[in-house]
Order: C-alpha cells, then sequence, then structure tokens
C-alpha cells in the first residue's frame, strides 16, 4: 500500500503528463504482478464493490474523530471529497502497516459479506494504522470513486513503456470484462489467447473538435459527411451465435437494450458494428431525455419497450467474417457496412444505418449542418475517406463539428461549493428564468444547472460574489441575491412534466457572464417554450 | 441598554469609551493595530498604535504615518480604559489587544497562531471575560504538523529539484510566510532569490531577526543562474510571464489551504506544503480555553459553523461580521503595488 500510495501522491503532485507518465512507468517496474493488476484495474475503474455504505463510514470516522456529525458534514462541503474529508479529521498515530495492495483489495471484498460489528473493527483499525496519504487512498479505494487526473490512455503509455507491449495491442487488452481478483498480470497483458477475444470490444476511435475554418480541411471530396447522432456510442459484437453491446465509457449494456438481441442468427458471426444506440419512440428519433428513461434501467418492463424502444443507427464496421478490418480504409469499410444492411434491411431488426450525405463543397457542407436541429443530430460527422479506425482520440482523421449551441440569459438563484480542484469554491449554479404567475407578477423559476463554462479567474469573482450576496443557507446550498444573468448554452431541449418550469435542457453550460445585463433583461420561460416548438418545426 | 466595551460597526471594532477603533477598516482618527497585513492595517487613520516591532513594517507598507509603539505589557490608558499588546505568534510584530474597563476584559487576537515559528515572540494566551477570534482555519479537517516537519520537505523537495537541474520556485505571502520560509531553507542546497516584494519586506525584517543571505532578482539575473536554486516570491506572481525565466521550474505553495488538495490542483500548483500562520482546529479550542473567557465573538473564517460548534460545547459564542480576509487572506495578501514591483524590477 506505502507503494500505490506513494504513487497516487506523485500523481496528484504534478499538473504535467509527463511527470505522470514517469511516475507510473516507475511504479510498474517495481510493483509485484499482483499489485500491477490491480492498479490497472482501480486507474480503469474496475474496483471491487463498495464494501461499506457511505452513512456507515461517515458515522465511524465521525466516531474516531469525536465530532458531531453536522461538523462533518459542513467540512465535507468544504473539502469537497468523502475520503480526503475522513483522511483530515483521523488522527494520525505512530503506527503504520506493511499491507501490499492486493492485501488491503482482496481484505475489502472479503469485507462487504462481514457484520457491521466487524466492518467498524476493520476501518478504525486500518485508519489508525496509516499515515494521512495512506488513509486518503485507503478510504478512497473504499468509497470507489478515483478519480485523479490519470487517464485509461495515460496508464497504457506508461505500462506500454514498463512491459515493452504495444499501447494499442495495450489497450485493446484492457478493454472489456475482466476480474482483477481473478485474472494474473501474466493472462491480462502477456499471453496471448484468441478465446480471451470472443466478448472485447475494440478500443472506440474518438473524433476532435472542428477549430477554426472547415475549409482548412481541404478538398471536400476527401471527406465523407453524416450526421452526428446523439445518443450513446456503442459496439456491438456477434461471435458465436452471442452478441454484446458495449457503450464507450466500457460497460456491457446487452441486457438493458432486448430490442438487439434478434440481430444474432441474421448478422452473421464475426460481425463488430460501430453506432450509436437512439431513442425511437413512434417511429421517429426521439431526445435524449427519451433515452434518459432506458439508460438506468437494468431490467426493462414491456410498457417501457413499447413506449421507448431504441435503434442502433451504424456508423463503420470494424470486424468483418472474423477478420479485424479496423485497418481498411473508411470508404472500403462502409461499403461492407452498407452491403451488410441491404441483406438484413427486411428482417425488421433495430438497426439502421447512419446515411452518408455527399456533398461537393464546403458550402453544401455548411447548409447540411444547419439541418442538424431538423435532422435531430447534433451537427456533422466529418471522416477522411481512406482513414482507418484508430484508438482512443486522435487528432487528423476524424472531426466533429457541432451546431451553435441554443441560448438564452438567465439569472444566477442558487450556488452550492463544487468538488474535486473547485472544492471550497462556490461554483455549482442554479439558474432561473421569468415567468408570470397566477397574480400577474413576474417571478423567477428555476430552469437549468451548470457547473461548467467560466474561467478559473471568474468562478473566483462569482465565488466571492456568492459569499458577499447570500441570502440563505440549506445545508450546503446557498440563495443570493438575484443580480447576476449568464448567458446560458445547452444542446437541446424538451418539455418535462419532472421540472418545475416545464422544461428539460440538454447539456446546459455556461457560455458567459453577461455584465452588461440586468436581471430584467434576462429571458422567460415564455422564450424558451418558443424554442422548442421552432426546433420541433418539420 | 449598557453599550458594550467593544462593538462592530460599519468602520470597524470601536470602543465607544476610549472612541478608538481596533484593525478599522475604514479611516478614522485612533486606530489600534494588531499586525502589519493589508486587511488589518489600512492606510488613512490619524493616529496609529501598534507594537513597536511592526512600526517599520507599516510605516513600509502606509508611507508617513502618525504611528507610536508600544512594548508587550505596556499599559496604556485612554479615558478610562487599560489597554496592552500581547505576542499573537502570527508574524513577526503581530499583537492581541487586551482591552480594561471598570474590571471588565476584552481580547481581540487579529490573527494567530500557537505553535512557535522561531521568528515572531510566540502566542500568550491573556485571560479575560469576552475574546474575539479569528477562526480562518476552523474547522476539524485543519490540524497542522510540525514546522519541523514540513521545512525538511521543503529542504528535500529542493534537493530532488535540483538533483534534476530544476528551478524550485515556492510561494508565500509576502510579510510573515515568506521570511518564515526563508529562516528555514537549508543553504547547502544552493542560492536563495527573491521577488521584489519578498526582499524588500524582508529587508525590513532584517534588523530583527537573522535570516540568511537572499539575492533579489533583477532584469540583470540570467536565466543560467536559477537552475538548482530556490526562488521565493509572492503566490500572484504564480502564472505572470516574471516566472518563465525560471524554466525549467517546479512550483511548491507553503500554505495553510494546502491541507486540502483540490486547493492545490485549483491553483495549478505542483506540490502543496501545509504550513499556516494561523491556528488550526485545536489550536483554536485550546486557546479558547486558556483564556478563561465564556463569550466567544468570531471574527472572520468558518465563523459561522466554528461558532455554532462553540455553542454546542457550552461557550456564549456569536459571529460578527468584519472585513478581515479569512477565506482568503493568504493569498490576497501581496498589495498589488507591490507584486508590480518585484516584477517590473526583473523584467
Amino acid at each position: 500500500m506505502k507503494n500505490f500510495a506513494e504513487l497516487i501522491k506523485a500523481l496528484d503532485s504534478s499538473n504535467k503528463t509527463s511527470v505522470k507518465v514517469n511516475a507510473l512507468t516507475d511504479y510498474f517496474r517495481r510493483a509485484s504482478p499482483e499489485d500491477k493488476v490491480w492498479t490497472i484495474a482501480i486507474l480503469s475503474h474496475r474496483r471491487p464493490p463498495r464494501p461499506v455504505n457511505t452513512t456507515l463510514l461517515r458515522l465511524w470516522a465521525n466516531e474516531l474523530a469525536n465530532i458531531p456529525l453536522w461538523l462533518f458534514e459542513e467540512s465535507y462541503h468544504i473539502v469537497g471529497d468523502l475520503a480526503e474529508t475522513i483522511a483530515l479529521i483521523i488522527p494520525t498515530t505512530k503506527e503504520h502497516s506493511d499491507k501490499s495492495l492486493t492485501e488491503f483489495l482482496q481484505e475489502m471484498i472479503a469485507l462487504k459479506k462481514k457484520s457491521d460489528d466487524e466492518k467498524r473493527e476493520y476501518l478504525r483499525t486500518n485508519w489508525l494504522a496509516l499515515n494521512y496519504y495512506e488513509r486518503f487512498v485507503f478510504t478512497k479505494l473504499i468509497t470507489g470513486s478515483f478519480r485523479i487526473g490519470v487517464s485509461q490512455k495515460l496508464m497504457t503509455r506508461a505500462l506500454s513503456k514498463a512491459e515493452g507491449v504495444d499501447e494499442d495491442l495495450l489497450a485493446y487488452k484492457l478493454m472489456g470484462d475482466w476480474n482483477p481478483d481473478k485474472i494474473s498480470f501474466q493472462e491480462l497483458i502477456l499471453d496471448e489467447k484468441s478465446s480471451d477475444y470472443l466478448s472485447k470490444p475494440f478500443p472506440f476511435y474518438l473524433a476532435y473538435p472542428i477549430e477554426g475554418e472547415v475549409s482548412a480541411l481541404g478538398n471536400p471530396e476527401d471527406w465523407s459527411i453524416e450526421h452526428k447522432w446523439d445518443g450513446i456510442r456503442s459496439q456491438t459484437i456477434i461471435r458465436d451465435d452471442k452478441i454484446y453491446v458495449w457503450s464507450r465509457g466500457e460497460e456491457l449494456v446487452t441486457d438493458k437494450y432486448p430490442e438487439f438481441h434478434a440481430f444474432v442468427g441474421i448478422i452473421p458471426n464475426g460481425t463488430v458494428i460501430d453506432g450509436e444506440i437512439l431513442p425511437f419512440p413512434e417511429g421517429q428519433i426521439g431526445t435524449f431525455n427519451d433515452l434518459q428513461t432506458r439508460i438506468g434501467r437494468k431490467t426493462v418492463s414491456a410498457a417501457l419497450l413499447a413506449k421507448t424502444p431504441v435503434i442502433i443507427k451504424a456508423y463503420d464496421l470494424l470486424e468483418w467474417e472474423g477478420n479485424d478490418i479496423r485497418n481498411l480504409p473508411y470508404d472500403q469499410r462502409r461499403d461492407l457496412l452498407e452491403k451488410l444492411y441491404e441483406t438484413v434491411k427486411n428482417s425488421n431488426l433495430s438497426l439502421q444505418i447512419s446515411e452518408r450525405v455527399n456533398l461537393k463543397s464546403w458550402e453544401d457542407v455548411t447548409t447540411e449542418r444547419m439541418r442538424a436541429r431538423e435532422m435531430k443530430s447534433e451537427g456533422l460527422m466529418l471522416k477522411r475517406r481512406d482513414s482507418a479506425y484508430q484508438v482512443g482520440r486522435k487528432k487528423g482523421d476524424w472531426w466533429k463539428w457541432k451546431i451553435e449551441p441554443l441560448v438564452i440569459d438567465a439569472v444566477l438563484t442558487y450556488a452550492m461549493r463544487g468538488s474535486g480542484r473547485r472544492a471550497n469554491l462556490f461554483t455549482d449554479y442554479t439558474f432561473a428564468l421569468w415567468q408570470d404567475n397566477e397574480n400577474g407578477e413576474r417571478e423567477l423559476v428555476t430552469f437549468a444547472k451548470a457547473y461548467s463554462g467560466l474561467t478559473d479567474a471568474e468562478f473566483r469573482k462569482v465565488d466571492d460574489w456568492i459569499k458577499k450576496h447570500t441570502l440563505e443557507r440549506f445545508g450546503p446550498v446557498r440563495s443570493v441575491t438575484p443580480q447576476l444573468v449568464f448567458e446560458i448554452g445547452f444542446e437541446g431541449i424538451a418539455f418535462s412534466k419532472r421540472h418545475k418550469s416545464g422544461v428539460a435542457t440538454r447539456f446546459p453550460r455556461i457560455l458567459r457572464w453577461r455584465h452588461d445585463k440586468k436581471i430584467e433583461e434576462a429571458n422567460s420561460i415564455e422564450d424558451i417554450k418558443n424554442m422548442i416548438s421552432s426546433n420541433t418545426e418539420n | 441598554m449598557k453599550i458594550p466595551l467593544l462593538a462592530f460597526n460599519d468602520k470597524g471594532i470601536y470602543c465607544h469609551q476610549a472612541d478608538v477603533y481596533l484593525d478599522p477598516w475604514r479611516p478614522v482618527t485612533n486606530a489600534i493595530i494588531t499586525h502589519g497585513h493589508a486587511d488589518h492595517s489600512r492606510w488613512g487613520h490619524k493616529n496609529y498604535i501598534t507594537h513597536h516591532t511592526n512600526v517599520p513594517i507599516i510605516k513600509h507598507r502606509l508611507g508617513d504615518i502618525n504611528v507610536t509603539g508600544k512594548d508587550w505589557n505596556e499599559t496604556f490608558t485612554i479615558n478610562g480604559v487599560k489597554f496592552s499588546l500581547h505576542p499573537a505568534g502570527h508574524i513577526i510584530g503581530s499583537a492581541q489587544i487586551r482591552v480594561e474597563y471598570k474590571g471588565e476584559v476584552w481580547v481581540f487576537t487579529g490573527d494567530y497562531k500557537t505553535e512557535d515559528d522561531g521568528i515572531s515572540v510566540p502566542y500568550e494566551p491573556v485571560k479575560c471575560h469576552t475574546f474575539i477570534t479569528e477562526n480562518t482555519f476552523g474547522l476539524p479537517a485543519f490540524n497542522w504538523i510540525p514546522q519541523t516537519e514540513v521545512m525538511t520537505d521543503i529542504n528535500n523537495w529542493w534537493a530532488e529539484n535540483k538533483a534534476e537541474g530544476k528551478t524550485s520556485i515556492l510561494f508565500g505571502y509576502t510579510l510573515g510566510k515568506a521570511q518564515r520560509l526563508l529562516k528555514y531553507l537549508d543553504t547547502s542546497n544552493g542560492k536563495i532569490f527573491t521577488h521584489g516584494a519578498v526582499e524588500n519586506m524582508t529587508n525590513v525584517l532584517r534588523p530583527m531577526v537573522d535570516f540568511p543571505p537572499t539575492t533579489l532578482i533583477t532584469r540583470d539575473t540570467k536565466k543560467e543562474e536559477f537552475p538548482g536554486n530556490i526562488v521565493l516570491a509572492p503566490p500572484s506572481a504564480h502564472g505572470s510571464i516574471w516566472i518563465r525565466k525560471m524554466t525549467p521550474f517546479v512550483t511548491g505553495s507553503a500554505s495553510g489551504w494546502m491541507a486540502f488538495r483540490g486547493a492545490r490542483r485549483r491553483r495549478a500548483i505542483d506540490k502543496g506544503f501545509v504550513l499556516s500562520d494561523h491556528c488550526d482546529w485545536y489550536g483554536l479550542l485550546d486557546s479558547i480555553k486558556a483564556t478563561g473567557a465564556e463569550k466567544i465573538i468570531c471574527t472572520h473564517g468558518y465563523s459561522d459553523v466554528f461558532s455554532k460548534y462553540l455553542r454546542e460545547i457550552g461557550y456564549d459564542a456569536r459571529t460578527e461580521h468584519t472585513q478581515y480576509e479569512g477565506d482568503e487572506g493568504e493569498t490576497a495578501e501581496t498589495d498589488k503595488a507591490e507584486l508590480e514591483q518585484g516584477n517590473e524590477d526583473a523584467a
């Protein structure tokens, strides 16, 4: 554990990628094979299930620190991280622990089934035996959220350096469903066995947003254009008469979408399709809001299936007849995909193709992009016709060109402290728009929350303002004098019964602080509802 | 209703009986000043009274002011009210103000810390009935580690950076923290360079404390002189073009806020050292206990939370709003003019 805690501390002590990669490489060169597997698992978000719920964690940490629970909660809102708060309030003793990372994780797995008394005793003993940073890491492992600014890509690069295994191959090996408690380092990283790959998805190829003029991409005829659909990016694998559907977050979602199970037997084995899962109520593409009703459910009722069915819009073909074809040019992969689609399109599958739009000039591309809302897409995708299907986010061959967000001016009404690097700063805001109430008076009604879009310097200014203009406190939330106006951007909008305002926005964020506007000049709920009707025409 | 001995109004903490303000934030006739930080000693008062070791500090910052220096424990009486200054241990020259009238004793801490930093006169608890305390770090999440351990970490960090051929840039506020760091930097590692704002303030304090030699960064300082050495600079120099000359460098910050990972990451500092000139949680609680006071007034910091806790454990505690900068005091400390001066010196 000492080495792992030192690693996390080192990763935490720098903002420079090269320093982080070096720290990780060093660690991988020295760690035991078991600890390496667990480290890879932790840094790729594969942790054992949480053995103790956070209510009990809080309670037992408080007992040790001898403070009232409300004081712990206040501290937690200011520190912004549960494990960090616990590590801070528990006293450091002269004791120490030499247990390895693997031993700790095995204990945590076993702990889940134990009684509360045993859990309490385990936590107290270990909290008191670890130094501050180890205690923080230990508690982080228990709470399960480990975000320390190390992407899987960065970890894979370090592992590749330490082990001498190709980075893209490693990325592939680390995909999918493997259990760190059951697999050895040899099996995970070093062995070559084709049966292991049966359910494994390929790493997703991700596009960068276009910066500057689209015409800078050169000859438009070198590019294939299609709409960028707003659902869940997915990979559908059909091998050995089985189907595996993976989301981009490397979550196996096969069971959530029974619509796709019929692919087996119709789409030949040895096929992998890259596509977008989209809601398709009443035979039309729905809003992301519709899809939300499906995302959270593990089991789906017949009623929900009928109300909000889903389809896959296929983008690309990655495996065909059992062969990895990612290195074929895009155009050839698409031809194969379209040929496959022709043979199955009359089988009534929940599968459509994401059509290629043939355009000859950048003007035509620009015009097509303006149709995005009408098409219910987020904008366009531009893919170089001869591009391979690469690994991860790479610049050059694939670009996304999203439409400009919808914008509205709203009033800041509530604020809450952020977490992580924004801990102790009020950065999570609630915004309101005007509406006439039953007495005909104008009042502010909450319509969205947003916590991104300002610079650090602006956040500090707004934070300072909030502290001086607090009206009331509700736990971590403060209401503030309605005075500041912000321009809020969002990708989409839909009517919603769950929201007081009657509308739900998709991905709201702050575009800028309107110093020039008074609150009377902010928009109304009616304005935003008008946006819905103008966007759903046609 | 009886007028309280000390009351909070829009200008500061006011003693009606003596017509004197303690650390006022707007111009007044008579001001007793706890210490030299900008939020406590402001410009524009007619008469200043402060500890004599603070006199050169506030003269340096405020220019030609009318100031009287007092000794520790020296009682001076104004219209029947007895005033005296007692060590607060916050920075050099920092005092608590004791106010006594007709047997009733109030103490105002200004800013204070309980650990002996070796350069300011250590904090002494003063018995009183009402204790007006800061609580910048008034949360149980703040538990300081001893200065000697922190300084060992800092000197090790410097040595590691040196081994990699890098410049160590260490941020600490100009008055107090910079000198506390300077005092314990291990000069066997190399040379200590200073930003102009740090150098000027250190020169003011050199007659009072024995500090290692420093080298002011000027426009003549060559890029090649930095690697392996350490630079002491105010936090606000971070991110300015001033530090580019020191490339390749690693940044560190010494502050109580560095206890929180989020605070360090937000400031994009490579390494945080937890070193504060304020009390930690137990420092505050122990100090309050030692005064024997029953009434506690919390001024700046996590006042609402802290006073609520005090009430829960049996004190008559409340919060008064002041313009002292509890939340970000450590970073807001450097005067903008000083910073620009320092940047210009090196440009």
